[in-house]
């Protein structure tokens, strides 16, 4: 220790003469055994066990998150590509891996209160599902429902001899079924984002000329809106503050479909877009000052 | 189904959703409220006439512990049983405090700190979460820290009312809780701030213990016991 003293800045030093550790681990020594410490040592590994669990879980999320934006930017070039159906399988391929991941999180919550880790998890499944709502909108030109998208989170174990049992050996089929439910919430959120996402494409779409889609965005982004305004308060603190966002790219939208109607005739193609994004920074200076 | 329709069965969901938090305010309310009646029992070993009948306070709060038992066994069929992280917040708070005050009359009759498990058995709930309606350890932990902050309330009160022995036994005890705490690994959360006060509460009871050393107040009561 004195070594260390000469070379070692002031800070370990401090450390150093700071003499607490070790009145206190002499104590420690004289009681180690008793019932408290014991106790406390179980709590130590439970608290522990607890931890990691949550550690691995936010890690998951994470990942399942940048997979999901990934997935998401991919399917905004479906806009300026001919070849969509070759996009679309491919953010299938991507929306497979991020299910391989939640299924993790499904393995890592069998026999646990989900909602113990919640907070953990819902980052990552919120964007998940504007990932696939996304996806399916683009398909179906529809809103995905919460058990369309429960649905594909079950998961089996492909191990083919365990199948082939009969159904009355129960608790080894058991053993390999994994489900995640995604809760209404979580699910009000992702779609609230995905607003947004429909917003972005809609302005891209004009952007290459397209005039169609827009209209049916705007369409569909209203039938959304009133879902959530008659949903309105009911739901949490979170949902009543996406209602503003979603208020404003419903505005942006509807302007856009407004300014198409009305001199889309008049205006050359490749001007289009240049008239939109001009709105739709005025629509922000305006949400600024309000 | 169209958008409007899915919106209609979500919104179902949320509805059903507040009225369960509602119910289970509302049974939370009165377990608050006999907590705290619990609370003034207990409070009253503070004052310095109340060191002579601890046993009785004891045994009238542990008789306010049978209506906490019957509180929780309502607020348990508010909601279904694998939820019940999804609400712990609502009870969260008045469970440390029932874990604290049980803790108290636990160290008031024998000294000792009460386990998980015997605090389970107080409040008639369960302590593996398996089992249905239990007791969070971090609760339970966070309690034990209360019990800690009000033990050394008792060490001064304690001198004051001329039991000079009592804070000696309640050195060794928080000490002992101390070495405990600090075997955990705790996160950065509501527990660790929580924790993070223990050191002013051992710190509090070493220097009653000091000034009643200095004074050969310790002694005294020593050679009064032989």
């Amino acid at each position: 220790m004195s070594g260390k003293e000469g070379t070692g800045g002031f800070r370990k030093r401090k450390h150093d003469n700071f003499p607490h550790g070790h009145r206190r681990e002499e104590k420690d020594n004289l009681n180690y055994s008793s019932a408290v410490i014991m106790a406390f040592k179980s709590f130590q590994v439970e608290l522990d066990t607890r931890h990691d669990k949550y550690e691995r879980l936010v890690k998951l999320s994470r990942d399942i998150t940048i997979e999901s934006k990934r997935t998401i930017f991919l399917l905004h070039r479906i806009t300026s590509t001919p070849n969509g159906e070759e996009i679309l399988m491919e953010s299938e391929a991507k929306l497979d891996t991020v299910r391989q991941k939640i299924k993790q999180v499904a393995q890592e919550l069998m026999g646990e209160d989900m909602y113990q880790y919640h907070r953990a998890i819902s980052p990552g499944l919120q964007e998940y599902v504007e990932a696939v709502s996304f996806q399916y909108f683009i398909k179906t030109r529809s809103l995905v429902s919460i058990e369309e998208i429960n649905r594909q989170l079950i998961f089996t174990e492909e191990a083919k001899e365990e199948e082939t049992k009969p159904s009355s050996d129960c608790n080894s089929k058991q053993d390999h079924t994994w489900n995640l439910k995604v809760t209404p919430v979580d699910y009000l959120l992702g779609v609230a984002d995905l607003t947004g996402e429909l917003m972005r494409m809609c302005i891209n779409s004009v952007g290459n000329g397209d005039m169609d889609t827009p209209f049916e965005l705007s369409q569909f982004l209203r039938q959304i809106y009133d879902g959530f305004s008659y949903i309105g308060n009911t739901g949490p603190y979170e949902v009543s503050k996406k209602l503003y966002t979603l208020k404003q790219s419903l505005a942006k939208v509807e302007n856009a479909c407004y300014t198409l109607k009305v001199r889309g005739s008049e205006i050359p193609k490749h001007m289009l877009a240049d008239v939109f994004s001009t709105k739709a920074e005025i629509i922000d200076q305006e949400d600024g000052l309000s | 189904m169209s958008v409007s329709q899915m919106f209609i069965t979500l919104q179902g969901v949320l509805t059903a959703d507040q009225d369960i938090r509602e119910e289970i305010r509302k049974v939370v309310q009165t377990m608050e409220q006999t907590a705290r009646e619990i609370l003034t029992v207990v409070q009253g070993v503070h004052q310095g006439s109340g060191f002579q009948d601890i046993p009785k306070k004891c045994q009238k709060a542990r008789e306010h512990f049978g209506t906490v038992r019957t509180q929780l066994a309502s607020l348990k069929i508010k909601f279904p049983a694998e939820q019940y992280y999804r609400f712990h917040e609502h009870w969260r708070f008045v469970l440390q405090r029932l874990v604290f005050l049980a803790a108290f009359v636990v160290y008031l009759e024998t000294e000792t700190l009460v386990t998980r498990e015997a605090v389970a058995e107080i409040l008639g709930i369960e302590a593996d979460r398996e089992k249905g309606f239990h007791l969070d350890i971090e609760d339970y932990l966070s309690g034990v820290l209360t019990l800690a902050s009000e033990l050394s309330r008792l060490a001064v009160n304690s001198v004051t009312a001329g039991d000079y022995s009592r804070p000696l036994r309640i050195s060794a005890f928080i000490n002992e809780l101390d070495s405990g705490f600090r075997l955990l690994n705790l996160k950065n959360d509501s527990l660790r701030k929580r924790y993070d006060g223990l050191k002013y509460d051992v710190k509090k009871i070493e220097e009653v213990v000091y000034d009643l050393s200095i004074r050969g107040l310790n002694k005294e009561t020593a050679s009064e016991e032989k």
